[in-house]
């Protein structure tokens, strides 16, 4: 049944794009954590961890997301594991952040001078200190503005999981789309959420790497 | 485990499969021309010193980096019929996938012509160079270097996002993925093996690429 494109419409797609927020966040959360395991398997001086990091980032990042998502919507039930949209999506997603967010932290690690090391080694500083107290507050202060950066592409990126299903903001807008026969205006208010969203978070990324850095 | 894994069913579809990966080069190489013009004007625009064009160029490139390119490519589709503006599916596709890659090579373009200092332009003056043999033998290299690794970066980049297009309809490599899909009921194993022909796809271009600039820019630089 068609219906005219109204403001009940506008609601629908704002609760929507909670489903949106949430995902991304859950993706957030769960890339951080794996994240945090490919950064170090990265660095460790320890030579087949560093190759599994590698092949994993190079897995990730040299294949579509759609192409991921498909394959653990349909590889999971494979494994006796629920397969529902949700599952999927956020696996997935938390599996594509970790391979960019590990990057991302690995370079900012680097990135901090060898002699801050040096120094805290001249001080008498473990090596666990010296990444705690010297390392990692600087490292982390380098981090945050394209940890920020990429949340927005994160944020974007959960528009594909509609494709398999999930009912998120893009995926809310192609059924109001056809129920209401006004693709314009219904992809319109969607494209203007996303923006919102994305929007805010660009700022706040510029807004962060124009603060103060760390020593270099 | 009791699913028998049967890649051998793919076998039959090894045309579909090489289709789908010419037609992926093919909407890859297209959209990368389209988008290099547009960023081209964008960033010129940007850079520039006319307020209407500069906010127009900033409003364009912000409002394409803020939202998706799947809900951009349903407006192109779905959208402007609306307003009379028709398209089909591989043209949208195009379209919207250009518009998309034009934002961020606009980006690109920019930090690749604000890194060029003045003072390169005024020594290549100062030699008796023309204004046009400045731009050759000075800025254009020193250009293309410095926008090098973020353009083939971004090539591969949309090298991937094409696979989105496959939701309006449009043929490309993942499309081929779920014609073959509805014939064999092997999703599992052909959205697998779909998605590491782009794993081949993005190694390839990556390890070329890199060639290219070992020759090119890494090379000569040291003969000079």
């Amino acid at each position: 049944m068609i219906r005219e494109f109204g403001p009940n419409d506008i609601v629908y797609l704002l609760e929507a794009a909670r489903w949106t927020v949430a995902l991304a966040l859950i993706a957030a959360v769960g890339g951080g954590i794996l994240g945090v395991i490919v950064a170090v398997l990265r660095i460790v001086p320890f030579k087949p961890a560093n190759w599994l990091a590698i092949g994993f980032i190079n897995l990730i990042q040299g294949t579509p997301l759609l192409g991921q998502l498909f394959v653990f919507f349909f590889g999971l039930p494979l494994f006796h594991v629920v397969v529902d949209p949700w599952v999927a999506a956020a696996l997935s997603l938390s599996i594509y952040a970790s391979a960019f967010l590990g990057e991302i932290w690995r370079g900012s690690l680097q990135s901090v001078s060898p002699r801050q090391w040096e120094a805290g080694a001249s001080l008498g500083l473990p090596y666990h200190q010296r990444l705690l107290h010297v390392i990692l507050p600087q490292a982390i202060r380098i981090a945050v503005p394209p940890t920020v950066g990429f949340l927005v592409q994160l944020v974007k990126d959960t528009s594909l999981t509609a494709l398999i299903g999930f009912v998120e903001l893009t995926r809310e807008s192609q059924i109001l789309s056809n129920s209401t026969y006004a693709p314009l205006q219904v992809y319109g208010v969607a494209a203007l959420i996303y923006f919102v969203i994305c929007f805010a978070l660009t700022r706040l990324s510029q807004r962060l790497e124009r603060t103060p850095h760390a020593a270099r | 485990m009791s699913y028998n894994f049967r890649f051998s069913a793919l076998l039959p579809y090894t045309d579909e499969i090489v289709r789908g990966v010419v037609l992926t080069l093919q909407l890859s190489v297209i959209t990368m021309s389209i988008g290099l013009v547009i960023g081209l004007f964008v960033a010129l625009a940007r850079t520039g010193s006319i307020p209407v064009l500069r906010g127009a160029a900033t409003t364009y490139v912000e409002a394409i980096r803020n939202t998706p390119l799947l809900v951009q490519l349903l407006i192109v589709f779905f959208g402007l019929p609306h307003l009379g503006i028709r398209f089909d599916a591989n043209t949208a596709a195009v379209v919207a996938l250009s518009i998309n890659l034009g934002a961020y090579c606009g980006e690109i373009l920019r930090a690749g012509l604000q890194s060029i200092r003045t003072s390169q332009v005024e020594a290549g003056r100062s030699l008796g160079l023309t204004a046009g043999q400045t731009f050759r033998h000075v800025v254009l290299f020193q250009a293309v270097k410095a926008v090098y690794p973020a353009l083939t970066s971004q090539f591969v980049l949309l090298l991937l996002a094409t696979s989105v297009v496959s939701a309006i309809g449009a043929t490309e490599l993942f499309s081929e993925a779920s014609f073959i899909d509805s014939r064999t009921y092997r999703s599992f194993e052909t959205y697998s093996l779909i998605t590491a022909a782009y794993l081949v796809l993005t190694l390839t271009f990556r390890a070329l690429f890199a060639v290219v600039w070992q020759l090119v820019f890494v090379r000569r630089s040291r003969s000079r």
